[in-house]
């Protein structure tokens, strides 16, 4: 049983991870990153870790991705037709197998033996969180800066550049109008 | 009836491979960062992978932290693109050569 | 069948023939409650007091013709209404409904799925509605769905911020992600909504704006934008927005009423068994109906908010107000008073 909701959800995940590389139209490639992002919160699941299941599509699909369809709306990406380098994929793929050769020999090795089985002490929130809040304490809080530092840092990059005139606090505050910016000019060479 | 790690550790190695093709090949710059989320989770696929061979929740631990890191740099990734669009119209990363043509 | 996946059917069976029963009642409650708010008769020929309205609307969607703009891309087109209805249909899976059940020898947790990151699931799963609305939006390659797609999906992840940490708080005195483990709490000791009243307003508010109801509908409004993100949606199509709105309501307003009044349990009232079960169930269903017609008296009340009153809502005043709250029930926690 276990076996074919891994498998299921595994074909699932590697189908739309080749979506993701291989679409042209970005917003299809978002939509099947999806799909990969929720497989792989079920093989968490699987492999004893719900809270990062939760976690994975709360993070993961519920918000970074949402700001991936936002910026692609936003900049009104189309499909575009010459995708890829001429070559360039040749290379990619030789590099990917040999790299996939490589990794999986050295994986095939370890972990032949099935896993210990799970304990509810493993599977349970409350082990998670004393182990994150005692001995993980220093890169949790660091964290927590890392994500202000990032916030402040977007805020920063993405504004429009301040006119001659004005300071460089005050083009931070918001304009009065809301509607999605007309950001798609023509195609400048 | 478990699953052995290693069906795990290969579908997280082929979930790696395949996003460094993405970010290898494609010229739009939202499709590489997407390529790039795909390797991240193929990364944390792993260490969860090795958390539960392992029975130690250290892996868990870290794959929570990545996940918060993977946040910010799609957050300050994202808006380097917005700037960037906005002052060359393009974020087709072949176009993006300032030095030399 | 293994038994523990039988019983998970049934209770989901349970489950679902609630949600599902929550659209077209509400469909004639809503319009029955805002004829009597607006001092006019409302529906009243389909029936007698117009009860049949909701079949008569149901007929009408499956015989009205299903335009699909040309233009459309026609595979996000046509995900858009089913992305809808899957947070709607997943997320009361972690609502409990009652107390525990023997039968025959196996003590069943009246929950679809008893799992400790309870709340956490309801919120991850909750958070995946922006997809339908932004898909709308962009598919219908209409200039007016897509700035009401932007728009809806803005207003979503800006208040899911304040939903989150509202029940954070919740979260702090019990210890616990599980809602059996929040209700049994809530039994012990009194009703979350006295001693965390801030919590309980903010969470109130987040919730008109994660439902895209009044007064913060302006992405779906019919006098703003045409119809917002669902204006090219005809016939079916826009009855499965409109099903999955009324559901993610009611699975919403299950939440906040297992969060902050209790869920199932009644003060004072201790039954097992199946008559435990059946009374928590119909508990649980009455308060969900006041929560609704709450929702319906709101609506037919206030204006509607403009688009930047709505994100300083969201994030100056509920963002600050949820981590007040946070705050002071971490200290009341401390103190032991809670």
């Amino acid at each position: 049983m276990e076996k074919l909701i891994f498998l299921i959800f595994a074909a699932v995940a590697v189908g739309s991870s080749l979506v993701v590389v291989i679409h042209k139209s970005p917003v299809y490639a978002t939509m099947s990153l999806v799909l990969t992002l929720f497989s792989v919160a079920v093989l968490f699941v699987l492999l004893g870790a719900p809270f990062l299941g939760a976690l994975q599509i709360l993070i993961y699909a519920g918000a970074i991705v949402v700001l991936f369809l936002f910026v692609i709306m936003l900049l009104n990406l189309q499909k575009s037709d010459a995708e890829r380098s001429r070559g360039g994929l040749g290379v990619a793929a030789v590099g990917a197998l040999i790299f996939l050769g490589m990794i999986g020999l050295v994986f095939w090795r370890t972990g032949r033996e099935a896993p210990p089985p799970l304990t509810e002490d493993f599977v349970s929130l409350k082990g998670l969180s004393a182990a994150l809040f005692s001995d993980y304490l220093l890169p949790f809080e660091i964290v927590g800066l890392l994500l202000l530092v990032a916030v402040i840092g977007a805020t920063v990059a993405a504004r429009k550049a301040p006119q001659p005139g004005e300071g460089g606090a005050s083009s931070l505050l918001p304009r009065e109008d809301f509607v999605v910016e007309e950001t798609h000019k023509e195609a400048r060479s | 009836m478990t699953v052995p790690i290693s069906w795990y550790l290969m579908l997280a190695a082929l979930l790696f491979a395949i996003g460094t093709v993405g970010a290898l090949t494609r010229r739009n710059g939202i499709s590489i960062f997407l390529s790039i989320e795909l390797m991240l989770n193929a990364a944390n696929l792993t260490l969860v992978a090795f958390s539960r061979q392992m029975g130690d929740r250290t892996g868990q631990l870290i794959v929570f932290f990545v996940m918060a890191v993977a946040a910010a740099e799609a957050a300050v990734g994202l808006a380097l693109f917005i700037a960037v669009f906005r002052s060359r119209h393009t974020i087709d990363v072949n176009r993006l050569n300032l030095m030399g043509k | 069948m293994n038994p523990e996946i039988l019983a998970t059917l049934a209770k989901y069976a349970v489950m679902f023939g609630v949600f599902i029963n929550v659209a077209p009642i509400m469909n004639w409650v809503e319009r029955r409650a805002c004829a009597y708010i607006q001092d006019r008769p409302g529906p009243n020929r389909v029936g007698p007091l117009g009860l049949f309205q909701p079949l008569a609307d149901a007929a009408k969607f499956m015989f009205k013709e299903d335009v699909t703009p040309a233009a459309a891309d026609k595979l996000l087109y046509l995900m858009a209404p089913v992305l809808a209805l899957l947070p709607a249909f997943t997320t009361f899976v972690i609502i409990p409904f009652g107390p525990d059940l023997t039968v025959a020898g196996r003590t069943i947790p009246l929950v679809v799925a008893p799992v400790d990151t309870g709340v956490l699931l309801f919120l991850a799963l909750s958070s995946l509605a922006v997809y339908s609305l932004v898909l709308a939006g962009y598919a219908s390659n209409n200039k007016f769905s897509l700035i009401g797609g932007i728009r809806a999906s803005a207003q979503l992840i800006s208040y899911e911020l304040a939903l989150t940490l509202s029940v954070l708080a919740v979260l702090l005195p019990v210890n616990s992600f599980r809602l059996a483990d929040i209700v049994a709490y809530q039994q012990a000791h009194v009703w979350n909504f006295i001693p965390q009243v801030l919590g309980f307003v903010v969470f109130l508010i987040a919730s008109f704006a994660e439902t895209n109801r009044l007064p913060f509908d302006l992405p779906e409004a019919e006098s703003e934008l045409i119809a917002g993100f669902h204006t090219e949606y005809s016939a079916m199509r826009f009855a499965a927005f409109f099903q999955a709105e009324y559901t993610n309501m009611a699975a919403l307003a299950a939440l906040g009423v297992t969060l902050f009044f209790g869920g199932w349990s009644l003060p004072g009232v201790h039954l097992t068994g199946w008559l435990g079960a059946v009374v928590g169930l119909v508990t649980l269903v009455a308060k969900i109906a006041v929560c609704m017609a709450v929702f319906v008296w709101v609506r037919w009340t206030f204006p509607r908010f403009r688009y930047d009153q709505l994100m300083r809502l969201g994030w100056k005043v509920l963002l600050p107000l949820s981590i007040l709250n946070l705050i002071l029930v971490a200290a009341m926690t401390l103190a032991g008073w809670l």
